[in-house]
């Protein structure tokens, strides 16, 4: 089922949770909402779900207004963070609860809700928990009843808010990996609010970042990372460094240093952010070339593939720390010693004019 | 022994016990053997005949049966109170939470003599009561009323803790699952919740039957209609019949003994069925 969503505006006193924020989901997507924390994501998942109602604007549930319709009515999954398993109840009462307060007229047979239970445990993998109480569950084994149980009314559209949030580094990944399965398998509408950038790009078909309770960029996974189309966007995924500087005579000037020929139009002596991550960048030493931001070696990190250059800035960028990543042939080429200053070389630069409201 | 014992931050496990063990005795234990003892003085038969006199038996009733309903009221109307404080906010929320422990503070003397006039015939409520045909103070319904009052305290105060951890997720994962407003409360929260509504109720029932000071102004006190036991028990100490006092005593706490036990055993079953022991 398609959601759509129109002009939705939420305000919690002062704070404008949602600011006209207008999105569509397409039926059999998996759609991650990226964000910090307080960007306004879990609110407007939960203006979807019918769990929170929107000072202005629509939800469009398969082009039907849908602003009016009770979150019994709805026929949307929804998961929690922490999972709100009725702890009183055992793994099979859970996942029978939903078929079980249906109206009698439409309620399936007790040994129609058993084969049922059975099949949606044999889907999350924890048929053998049946008998257990969520107590006795681990966190990961919890979420996936959890999803069961939203399974099990047949719902048009799954919402998962931060449904790995509460989990630890290994099991989480784990749960990605099944949940982008289970979603090739069953192709349900679902919507997934998370703050992880890492859980977004891997598991989503398409990621929405929202800041500050409007949208910023919508893409596939590649497309955002790849091309970031805000300042936002380009320092909350991934790692990133971030130049201050001014145009001037067609370059960018970072203090004292010249950053880069400018290519883009940027008029003379606009006030610019550049970004640049941290692969994007070579180190050269003093006096090779006479560009490059200056900056002194901080710490060389040579454990992985690759080697991890910190710095910090000096001339001008005093205060800022950059991270740069080099191949280990290149590091050992170059011979660097703690303290020694050198110039920062970008190969890619991405500029955006400075305003008012941008970060930093 | 030296590998069995256990390291703890805070020492003293035999002191505690051995001042626990000795203060109890003191306070509880000896003075209920001293009924059972004094009680001893009388013949069986004799025990059997003071216990099962027509107008004893009547105040049993009145002051168990009293006492089931009140803490059974108590009960209901407590859950709403504590619902409403631990739910929404309100004006005045927090001297309504305040007003909750008044009858444990007040005099049991005064709140009798405030019911009884409120209740009575030309009382400000009475008299609506009485315009209706309704006897309250000075009858049955008034032990009722003074038993309701004393006992309200005891559920909201076991339940509010637990309604304050109560998640709302809990309730919205049942809306979306496609429960309804009383499926959600009959299924998800009232089985949450039972345990300690059967602590408040333990405790608001016991409350009920000790009560004297309180229902002695109010009840009229009629013989066989509307005597509680404690009233008997004191009667029989102003005419020095100390073993039949006792004699009663004896019933009462054996009787009240088994119901607690029996609610206790309710409130463990349920608490297990809900997995939280395992």
């Amino acid at each position: 089922m398609s959601i759509q969503v129109k002009d939705i505006h939420k305000q919690f006193g002062s704070f404008v949770a949602l600011d006209k924020v207008s999105l569509e989901f397409p039926t059999g997507e998996l759609v991650a909402l990226l964000g910090p924390s307080g960007c306004g994501k879990t609110t407007l998942l939960r203006i979807i779900a019918g769990l929170e109602q929107a000072d202005s604007g629509q939800v469009l549930l398969e082009g039907e207004d849908a602003s009016g319709t009770h979150v019994r009515e709805r026929q949307v999954g929804f998961v929690f963070q922490h999972y709100a398993l009725f702890r009183h109840m055992t793994v099979f009462d859970n996942v029978a609860f939903g078929m079980r307060m249906k109206p009698r007229a439409q309620r399936p047979s007790e040994s129609q809700i058993r084969t049922k239970v059975h099949d949606l445990l044999q889907l999350v993998q924890l048929d053998w928990l049946a008998d257990r109480f969520p107590a006795q569950l681990s966190g990961g084994q919890r979420q996936r009843i959890a999803l069961a149980r939203a399974l099990a009314v047949e719902p048009r559209v799954l919402l998962l808010d931060e449904p790995f949030g509460a989990l630890d580094a290994k099991v989480r990944k784990e749960l990605r990996r099944w949940l982008r399965n289970l979603h090739d398998e069953l192709h349900i509408t679902s919507i997934f609010v998370t703050h992880d950038q890492e859980e977004a790009l891997e598991v989503a078909d398409r990621v929405v970042l929202m800041d500050h309770g409007k949208v910023e960029q919508i893409g596939t996974p590649e497309e955002v990372y790849r091309h970031p189309a805000t300042p936002f966007v380009y320092s909350f995924l991934g790692s990133v460094n971030l130049f201050h500087g001014r145009i001037e005579d067609g370059t960018v000037q970072v203090g004292e240093d010249v950053l880069h020929d400018q290519p883009d139009a940027f008029r003379q002596g606009a006030e610019v952010i550049a970004f640049a991550r941290p692969h994007e960048l070579d180190i050269v030493v003093d006096g090779e070339v006479g560009k490059g931001v200056s900056a002194r070696v901080n710490r060389v990190l040579s454990f992985g593939i690759t080697a991890r250059v910190e710095l910090d800035g000096v001339n001008g960028s005093s205060g800022q720390h950059y991270e740069v990543e080099l191949a280990r042939s290149r590091v050992t080429e170059l011979g660097l010693a703690e303290g020694q200053i050198v110039r920062l070389v970008p190969s890619r630069l991405k500029l955006f004019e400075r305003q008012a409201a941008s970060p930093q | 022994m030296a590998a069995t014992k256990t390291f703890r931050v805070l020492p003293g496990f035999k002191i505690t016990l051995g001042f626990t063990l000795t203060y109890l005795s003191l306070i509880v234990l000896i003075p209920l053997a001293a009924v059972f003892i004094k009680t001893s003085e009388l013949s069986l038969g004799q025990f059997w005949d003071v216990v099962t006199t027509p107008r004893v038996v009547a105040t049993y009733k009145l002051s168990f049966g009293l006492s089931l309903v009140a803490a059974a009221i108590n009960t209901v109307f407590g859950l709403m109170l504590a619902w409403a404080l631990v739910r929404y906010s309100f004006p005045g929320k927090r001297i309504i939470d305040a007003l909750v422990d008044l009858p444990f503070a007040l005099p049991t003397a005064v709140a009798g003599i405030a019911l009884t006039a409120l209740y009575a015939k030309n009382g400000w409520i009475g008299q609506y009561f009485d315009a209706i045909g309704v006897k309250v103070a000075f009858g049955p319904l008034g032990v009722l009323v003074a038993l309701v009052f004393i006992g309200l305290p005891f559920v909201v105060r076991t339940v509010q803790p637990i309604l304050e951890d109560l998640d709302t997720e809990l309730e919205e994962a049942a809306v979306s699952l496609g429960a309804d407003r009383w499926q959600t409360f009959r299924f998800v929260i009232l089985p949450i919740l039972l345990p300690a509504l059967l602590t408040g109720f333990a405790l608001a029932f016991a409350r009920a039957v000790g009560e004297y000071g309180s229902v002695i102004f109010i009840a009229g006190n009629i013989p066989m209609v509307s005597e509680i036991t404690p009233l008997m028990i004191i009667t029989k100490l102003e005419q020095y019949d100390y073993a039949g006092a006792t004699a009663i005593a004896v019933v009462m706490l054996l009787l009240s003994f088994v119901l607690l036990l029996v609610i206790n055993g309710l409130q463990a079953w349920t608490s297990k069925r809900t997995g939280r022991d395992r």
